[in-house]
């Protein structure tokens, strides 16, 4: 990127403002997710930088939000800090409740969506697979479909789900999935899914199915092919297909917002009612552990990239 | 089918798992949430060993008809608007409550006789009386400060951006008494075409100046922020965030909407048993005197009245607060729940397409 | 020869021993053509049933759900399932017929019935859908009728409202009579019927709908102007540099993309309120006085602001990927045969980046128009899409049959440009990170 001997004195400062436009627009992109940080240890409960901030006196800043987290929605949050206070905090405390809620559901929904998902991608790049495009869209669609339309398809769709059946003549009784985890965990494996579909595919594109073929020959049955010669390739894709299912599941809200019942608010849910009922710096507390949350995660599904590429032989390192 | 079939199976599964000792009250967050916590829901919790889940919305009746619509009840008891409460007794999505259950007064009065007028319907129990309010920030206006709902809509002299609700009751009454109609002609006026047309032209005057709020605890932030610098906001949040966190707000009592507040229990509630035992428990005399306690709202039981006291804090007397009081009550706009048990949904209509057009 | 007509597989055996005297056989003597087809069609189940679960649970827990949503914009029957008698006879007359005693009759009937059953409400609401101003109407006479109505019935009717009379109230009765209508579909294009059944414009100030999808394309369609013109330098930033910096910096797109949603437009938020840090900063350098604050949030600004930063990555990574399989020794070679560096780009680089170009702006587009979340918190009531119109309806008025027509029209449009999208770009071919 450096300039070329050859480059014209306009085309040197072209170059340079180049590179400082590029800085401004990653300025842009990446201030609003550094900024919330200080201001999480804000000591007022405002939303912009105090004088004692400014001036970096320790007085300023404070972890008291990161405290209200915890002591949020306890019984008796002012009790000593012994071990029944933190039962007390594990048991009752809002936010605790919501990662909890948050973390049982994304997990779930992960295997769902993985498994169901590879199983798939699998048929899908086989040379045989019929109607291949029309399949691989509509499996895809969760992701393009607006989710306030999905949201409220699965809004009615779960407060009775044997509604379908009444046009076979049947009338089975079969309670709701609305506000049950189960509801939750189910539609969120299908905004899961088209991610997992992609990472996956995208993985056995350089799949040698050749392979699978010399597996056969050499006497391996189909699940022995699958688990000693197909797995261990496109397992980094699976891997990544499954933080990517996870990650949407953890940062869904519209889906929880029409489908969720009072037991199953998760973070995002918790957060909503935070933003629109009183931005306290608590919410730029919860922002900035999720933001390291994100970083602890594209962390690892860079390195899963970069082990694929090289198992696979792509990468020109 | 094998699918259907397994799914029925889980299904069920989860239908059966669900627990009995625990009740969902879906309430109006915030400041008034926390109240009805303090005030209720622990002292319910410590009797009955039936656990509490408070679940906030910016007006639990919208939800409450949702759920029983869509036949998906996950509340059990509902705070609504005594319009409200009305229309979906109306549209029988209300169990109905017999005022004999409820417990008498401890003089030995009948719940009947104890509770204000209008606090008992055929499908709701009033828990409190509460108003709507204009509140301005105090270090908006140093020298010259807003006295009247006038004022609020007087841009020139009081600058800064107004605070609105995102519906047409607590907005079309503003509009008109700023405009000059007296508090007792406004649902008279409110009720020809005219008038409805007069209430949108005086509100156009501030359109583009309104930041719209839907949560009760947003005006109180937005006035806190200095996003705004006058706004109406539900008396008690302002009491609330006045006395309790200290803010510089002061309180215009002009033009106030005063209103019950009533507890309802949709038909198909998952824990119906729970749902009456919690709505007796919580209105009773002694719960109803406690709550006002916490917050600046009145009881609906006269014997209440008597047991209100002091704030939490034990030295801000209450009564100046509270909307009821004769000197707040003078220019007060009263909820006229049949006119909008009626209209509400019209009047709904045309705010969102006057508000989206701009 | 026989069995040929029956063997499709024959025929194509017996053409092909046109050339060969005798049909090609495996090793066991069946036809190969036979036998390789059998094996083809086993090969395809095989995949076929690979799919198949994941298939059944998208159309179990997506696509019919949907659909059976979608129903509700032509099919509602709140007035036809709880009024019978008078639906009977609407049914029976023809359009235009005046209200005889019997129609007087049924409706009496019908009224005291449906408050009697706790359901006027519902026929109120439903009439109110394509008359607005008369749910009032039934209520309240229901509240009056409920326990009971004495003939004659067309003036004790009148009597408790005048407005029974109105010609246009019985054109609308006859309307929702049936429960397949296409009114919503007419509403949610600003577009009603008349008392003759003529399609015409509503009011003035009830005309939104189309406003507010012309501004969900206008906005979405700048939104992609404005990620492509901040996306297209840093994606050939990215491209040209070696691959050890460029993986560095990817990382500074690739951590808002990972970021939730909700902590993005947290941020928003701090950063764009009146009293925020940008406002504030501006202050202090002097821009602005104290007392001009910009309002860049609760409006369309904030919209715009928000939503461009959230789907940025959205256009960079394409961009990127194909920016970087552009091989640049045809720039040079431009530029080596007497080309500026503006025409070398122009026309030699730019034309390469299009696929690259087109898959991005296609799909932030698509994600742009159906945008819920982002414009609910910071985009005050100028900055609303289509879609919180639609959530409005959901939750709020709970219209649902309006709110299922305004989605179809939204879904209609983004399944024409994900159709679009496909054939130009290839759903197989959507990258992430």
């Amino acid at each position: 990127m450096a300039v070329p001997s050859y480059a014209t004195p306009l085309e040197r400062v072209w170059h340079y403002a180049y590179v400082a436009i590029c800085v401004a627009i990653f300025f842009f992109l990446i201030a609003p997710i550094i900024v919330i940080m200080p201001l999480s240890f804000n000591a007022e409960p405002y939303f912009t930088f105090t004088e004692k901030m400014l001036s970096f006196d320790p007085e300023g800043y404070s972890t008291r939000w990161y405290d209200s987290l915890l002591t949020f929605g306890m019984q008796a949050p002012d009790a000593a800090r012994d071990m029944s206070w933190w039962a007390d905090a594990w048991a009752n405390a809002k936010w605790v409740k919501a990662a909890k809620n948050s973390i049982i559901i994304g997990v779930c929904s992960t295997i769902v969506a993985t498994s169901l998902g590879t199983l798939a991608a699998l048929g899908l790049s086989r040379p045989e697979m019929p109607f291949r495009r029309t399949i691989m869209a509509i499996l895809i669609s969760p992701m393009i479909v607006p989710l306030i339309i999905t949201a409220t398809g699965m809004f009615f769709f779960y407060s009775n789900p044997c509604e379908l059946l009444t046009i076979f003549g049947l009338n089975p009784q079969c309670g709701k999935l609305a506000g049950s985890y189960l509801g939750v965990i189910l539609a969120h494996a299908t905004l899961g899914i088209p991610f997992v579909i992609i990472t996956v595919t995208a993985t056995l594109v350089g799949f040698d199915q050749s392979l699978n073929r010399a597996a056969a020959s050499l006497g391996a049955n189909p699940r022995v092919t699958f688990f000693r010669v197909t797995m261990p390739l496109i397992l980094p894709g699976v891997v990544s297909g499954a933080l990517f299912a996870f990650v949407t599941s953890f940062d869904e809200v519209v889906a929880v917002l029409f489908i969720a019942g009072p037991e199953q608010q998760t973070i995002p849910r918790q957060m909503w009612n935070g933003i629109r009922e009183q931005i306290s710096p608590a919410i730029l507390a919860v922002a900035t552990l999720l933001v390291i949350f994100s970083i602890a995660l594209l962390t690892t599904v860079e390195l899963l990239r970069r082990r694929s590429e090289r198992i696979r032989g792509l990468s020109p390192q | 089918m094998k699918t259907t079939l397994i799914m029925s199976t889980a299904l069920a599964g989860i239908a059966f798992g669900a627990s009995a000792q625990e009740v969902n009250v879906v309430s109006w967050g915030g400041a008034y949430e926390a109240s009805q916590v303090e005030a209720y829901n622990k002292p319910f919790a410590e009797e009955t060993g039936i656990k509490v889940n408070m679940i906030a919305a910016d007006n639990p009746a919208t939800p409450l008809r949702a759920q029983v619509e869509a036949g998906n009840v996950t509340g059990d008891v509902f705070d609504v608007e005594v319009s409200d409460a009305i229309r979906l007794c109306d549209e029988g999505a209300l169990v109905e409550i017999d005022p004999d259950m409820l417990p008498a007064a401890p003089d030995g009065t009948a719940a009947a006789d104890d509770f204000v007028d209008g606090a008992l319907l055929d499908c709701a129990v009033a828990n409190i009386v509460w108003g709507t309010v204009i509140s301005y920030n105090t270090t908006k206006f140093t020298d010259n400060a807003p006295t009247s709902a006038v004022d609020f809509f007087d841009t020139e002299t009081f600058p800064g951006k107004r605070g609105l609700p995102k519906n047409p009751k607590r907005t079309l009454y503003l509009a008109l008494i700023a405009d000059g109609v007296p508090a007792a002609e406004v649902y008279d006026v409110l009720g020809t075409d005219e008038g409805v047309q007069r209430a949108f032209d005086k509100l156009d005057t501030i359109k583009d100046d309104v930041v719209w709020w839907e949560a009760g605890a947003q005006p109180v932030q937005l006035l806190a922020d200095g996003e705004v610098s006058m706004t109406t906001a539900y008396n008690g949040r302002i009491f609330d965030a006045m006395v309790g966190e200290g803010q510089p707000f002061e309180v215009i009592w002009d033009g106030q909407y005063m209103d019950l507040d009533m507890f309802v229990i949709p038909v198909d509630a998952p824990n119906p048993e729970a749902a009456m035992e919690y709505l007796k428990f919580a209105t009773d005399t002694q719960r109803l005197a406690d709550q006002a306690q916490y917050i600046s709202y009145g009881p609906a039981r006269k014997s209440s009245a008597e047991l209100v006291g002091m704030y939490k804090d034990g030295k801000t007397e209450m009564a100046p607060h509270m909307p009821t009081s004769p000197e707040n009550l003078e220019s007060a706009v009263l909820d006229d729940p049949e006119f909008w048990a009626d209209h509400a949904a019209e009047l709904s209509e045309r705010f969102n397409s006057w508000l989206a057009s701009s | 020869m026989a069995n040929t007509a029956l063997d499709p597989h024959a025929a194509i055996t017996t053409t092909a021993s046109g050339v060969a005297t005798q049909p090609l056989t495996t090793a066991d003597g069946k036809p190969l053509v036979r036998a390789l087809a059998r094996s083809q069609s086993r090969a395809r189940r095989k995949a076929f049933l690979l799919v198949l679960p994941l298939l059944a649970f998208i159309v179990i827990t997506f696509v019919v759900p949907i659909g059976q949503m979608l129903q509700r914009s032509f099919h509602n029957d709140g007035f036809s399932a709880n009024m019978p008698n008078i639906s009977a006879w609407f049914a029976q007359t023809e359009r235009g017929t005046q209200p005889d005693d019997a129609a007087w009759q049924a409706l009496a009937a019908d009224l005291q019935a449906s408050a009697e059953a706790r359901n006027i409400g519902v026929v109120g609401t439903r009439v109110n859908y394509d008359m607005p101003g008369t749910r009032s109407l039934f209520t309240s006479t229901g509240r009056k009728v409920r326990k009971g109505i004495e003939p004659p019935y067309r003036e004790t009717l009148l009597e408790i409202d005048e407005e029974w009379a109105d010609p246009q109230l019985w054109a609308t009765m006859r309307e929702v009579s049936t429960p397949y209508t296409a009114n919503f579909y007419l509403a949610s294009v600003d577009r009603t019927r008349d008392a003759d059944g003529n399609i015409q414009q509503v009011d003035e100030n009830q005309r939104v709908y189309l406003m507010l999808f012309w501004r969900t394309f206008w906005l979405s369609g700048l939104i992609t102007a404005l990620t492509f013109v901040l996306g297209f330098p840093i994606a050939h930033l990215l491209a040209t540099l070696p691959m050890r910096k460029s993986n560095l910096l990817m990382i500074l797109v690739l951590l808002p993309f990972w970021t939730s949603l909700l902590v993005r437009t947290t941020s928003w938020m701090v950063l764009l309120q009146q009293q925020g840090v940008i406002n504030d900063i501006l202050v202090w350098l002097g821009v602005i006085g104290g007392g001009q604050r910009l309002q860049m949030i609760y409006n369309q600004a904030g919209t715009i602001i928000a939503m461009t930063h959230i789907l940025l990555p959205f256009m960079i990574l394409p961009l990127y990927s194909v920016m970087r399989t552009i091989n640049p020794s045809y720039v040079r070679a431009a530029r080596s045969l007497g080309a500026t560096s503006w025409t070398a780009f122009r026309r030699i680089y730019f034309p390469q980046t299009l696929p690259g170009l087109g898959a991005g702006a296609m799909l932030v587009f698509i994600l742009a128009v159906g945008y819920y979340i982002t414009p609910a918190l910071v985009g005050g009531s100028s900055g609303q899409l289509i879609s919180n119109m639609i959530a409005q309806h959901m939750t709020s008025t709970l219209n649902w049959s309006m709110a299922a027509a305004l989605a179809a029209l939204l879904l209609g449009a983004v399944l024409v440009l994900y159709w679009l999208y496909d054939r130009l770009v290839g759903v197989d071919n959507l990258k992430l990170g």
